[in-house]
C-alpha cells in the first residue's frame, strides 16, 4: 500500500479538482484520513474492502483473513457432483492489492469496541475508526449428539463451508458402492444458502445417475417442506432422477452414530453409506467477541439495515450471513450488503448522511443437472419503516434449462472477479 | 425517486477520465450501479455469456431497461431486476456505465 500512496494521492488530487467543477458529492482526498478494518475476506468482507477503497479516497483499509485462498461456496456443489474440481472454486487474493488494501494474514482473537481496537492471534493490536465483521456462519456441530466424534472420525461431514470437507464428500461419494445410500440432512432455517441443500441433492443425483444408478438418496429436512425454489427442484427430481430421491420433511436430526453410520431423528433411524448432515448455524463467533451477536436468542446480529452498523455496538458493522434481516443468506447477498455498507461508511466518515434509499439485488442460480440451471432473482429497496421490501416482480423459475446453466457459469466468473479484482 | 443529477453528461466524461475511481456520480448511483456488477463483472466488464455494460450507449441502456421492465424485450432474469429500479435510476446508471472505459 505504501508503495502506491504517492501516486494514488496524485490521482485522487485530480478527483478533488473535478469536485470543484460541480460534482459536489465527490469526496476530497485532501481531508483527514480514516482507517477501516475489515475482518474476513469471503464474499462480503473482500467486496466491502474493495468498494471502501474504490469509493473512499480518504479511507485506508486493512483486511484481516487467516486463509491463503478464497474458496467459493457457490459452485462447490458442482465439485461434489463432479462437474468441477477444487481448483475451479479456489481463488487467490493477490489482485485485491491493486486497490491499496492492506491484507493481514491472521485471525482476530479480541475486539475492544471502547478503545476501537482488534487484537490478532499473531499479537498485533490494530486500531480502527470503523470495523466491519464478515465472518460468515458458525456451524453448530455441538447441537447434534455424536456429531463431533463422527466428524473427527471422518464419518460425517457438513461441507457447508467450502474447503476440505467439500473434497472429502466428493471422495466419499466416489468410494461408495453402487446401490449405496446417501443421506443428507437439511438444517432448520435460517441457514446459509436456502436452495443449497436441494441443489446438492441434484448434483449428487446427477453423479449417481451416471456412475451408480442403483443408489438412493434420502433427504431428511428439519423444515416442514423444501424451503427454496420448490417447483424448480421438484420438477428436476421427478424429471431427471425418478425414483432415486426420497424426501422426508419435518425430520430433524437428533444424533449421529459414526460407527454404525446411522442418523437418528425424532421419527426415524436412517442407515447411510455416506452421511452429509448439515447442523444448525449462527453468526460467526467473531461477532460475539464484539458483543454484536445480540438478537434475543444470542445467535444472530441485529443491525441498522441502511448502514449495517450494529444496533448495540457503535462503529462496528456486520455484513453477510451473520446478519438477522429476513434477507436470504448467500454469497451474492453478502456482496450487495457489503456495497451498501461500504457506501454508508464512506459517507459517515466524510461527515455526510448515508444513502437513505439503498438497494440490494440478488441473483441466485442453482444447477439441476450437468447442463441445466434455474434461478431466483430479487430486488429489495430499503424503507426506513419496513426494512428491505422485496419488489413485486422478484421470483424464481419453475423449471431449469440450458440457457440458465450458461448464465450460471458466467455469473460465477463475474462475481468472483467483482469480489477479488 | 427524486435523485436526478443535473450534470449527468459531465459524469460520463469524468468517468472516462478517472476510469474506475468513479469520482463524479453520487453515492446512490455508484451503489445501485454496483449491484449490476455482481453478475455483469467489475466495472461492468463481463466474462462469459452475460453481456458487458461498460461503455454502453446511455440511450441504449435506458431503453433496454425500460423494455425489460415492460416485457417488450424478452429476458430470463432481467424483467425481475429492471422492475426493482426507477426510470430516474435507469438514466443515472446509463450515464454511469456509458462513462466507464471499455
Amino acid at each position: 500500500m505504501t508503495l502506491n500512496r504517492r501516486d494514488f494521492l496524485k490521482i485522487s488530487g485530480a478527483g478533488a479538482a473535478i469536485t470543484l467543477t460541480g460534482c459536489a458529492t465527490t469526496s476530497s482526498a485532501s481531508g483527514p484520513r480514516a482507517h477501516v478494518v475489515v475482518v474476513g475476506a469471503g464474499f462480503g468482507g473482500a467486496t466491502c474492502a474493495k468498494y471502501l477503497r474504490t469509493w473512499g479516497p480518504n479511507v485506508d483499509v486493512t483486511l484481516i483473513e487467516p486463509n491463503d485462498t478464497f474458496i467459493s461456496c457457490p459452485i462447490s456443489n458442482w465439485v461434489i457432483g463432479g462437474l468441477r474440481n477444487m481448483n475451479d472454486i479456489t481463488h487467490r487474493y493477490d489482485k485485491l492489492s491493486k486497490h491499496g488494501i492492506k491484507m493481514v494474514k491472521d485471525s482476530v482473537v479480541a475486539i475492544d469496541p471502547g478503545k476501537r481496537t482488534v487484537t490478532t492471534r499473531g499479537g498485533s493490536t490494530i486500531g480502527y475508526d470503523r470495523l466491519v465483521l464478515a465472518p460468515g456462519i458458525d456451524v453448530m456441530t455441538d447441537s447434534i449428539k455424536g456429531y463431533q466424534d463422527a466428524e473427527a472420525a471422518g464419518k460425517v461431514v457438513h461441507a457447508w463451508k467450502a474447503g476440505p470437507q467439500t473434497a472429502q464428500l466428493r471422495q466419499q461419494l466416489e468410494a461408495m458402492p453402487d446401490g449405496g445410500t446417501f443421506v443428507m440432512s437439511v438444517p432448520a432455517t435460517p441457514y446459509r444458502c436456502p436452495p443449497g441443500p436441494y441443489e446438492r441433492i441434484c448434483m449428487v443425483a446427477h453423479y449417481f445417475k451416471q456412475a451408480k444408478p442403483k443408489s438412493k438418496i434420502i433427504v431428511l429436512d428439519s423444515n416442514a417442506d423444501i424451503v427454496s425454489k420448490k417447483p424448480l427442484f421438484t420438477d428436476a427430481w421427478n424429471t431427471f432422477y425418478p425414483g432415486m430421491i426420497e424426501y422426508r420433511g419435518s425430520n430433524a436430526p437428533v444424533s449421529v452414530d459414526g460407527g454404525k453410520m446411522i442418523v437418528t431423528t425424532d421419527l426415524d433411524d436412517v442407515k447411510a453409506d455416506v452421511m452429509n448432515v448439515v447442523p444448525r448455524q449462527r453468526a460467526g463467533s467473531l461477532t460475539a467477541l464484539a458483543g454484536a451477536r445480540n438478537d434475543s436468542g444470542g445467535n444472530w446480529c441485529t443491525v441498522n439495515l441502511a448502514t449495517f452498523e450494529s444496533t448495540t455496538v457503535p462503529n462496528v458493522h456486520v455484513i453477510g450471513d451473520s446478519v438477522l434481516s429476513g434477507l436470504p443468506k448467500s454469497g451474492h447477498m453478502a456482496t450487495n450488503q457489503a456495497k451498501v455498507c461500504a457506501a454508508a461508511i464512506v459517507e459517515l466518515l466524510a461527515g455526510r448522511q448515508p444513502d437513505a434509499m439503498p438497494v440490494i439485488a440478488n441473483t441466485c442460480y442453482s444447477a439441476t443437472s450437468g447442463n441445466t440451471s434455474g434461478y431466483v432473482a430479487n430486488v429489495w429497496r430499503y424503507d426506513a419503516a419496513k426494512g428491505y421490501v422485496n419488489q413485486p416482480e422478484s421470483g424464481a423459475t419453475p423449471k431449469g434449462d440450458a440457457a440458465n446453466f450458461v448464465f450460471n457459469e458466467s455469473w460465477a466468473k463475474n462475481i468472483w472477479a467483482d469480489v477479488l479484482s | 425517486m427524486p435523485r436526478i443529477i443535473t450534470p449527468l453528461a459531465l459524469a460520463g466524461f469524468v468517468g472516462l477520465a478517472l476510469s474506475g475511481l468513479a469520482g463524479a456520480a453520487d453515492i446512490h448511483t455508484k451503489s445501485i450501479s454496483s449491484t449490476c456488477m455482481s453478475c455483469h463483472g467489475p466495472g461492468g466488464k463481463s466474462l462469459g455469456a452475460i453481456p458487458s455494460l461498460t461503455g454502453l450507449d446511455k440511450a441504449y441502456f435506458v431503453k433496454a431497461m425500460k423494455d425489460f421492465k415492460s416485457g417488450a424485450r424478452p429476458s430470463t432474469i432481467m424483467k425481475r431486476h429492471a422492475s426493482g429500479y426507477t426510470d430516474a435510476e435507469f438514466e443515472a446508471m446509463g450515464a454511469y456505465f456509458a462513462g466507464l472505459k471499455k
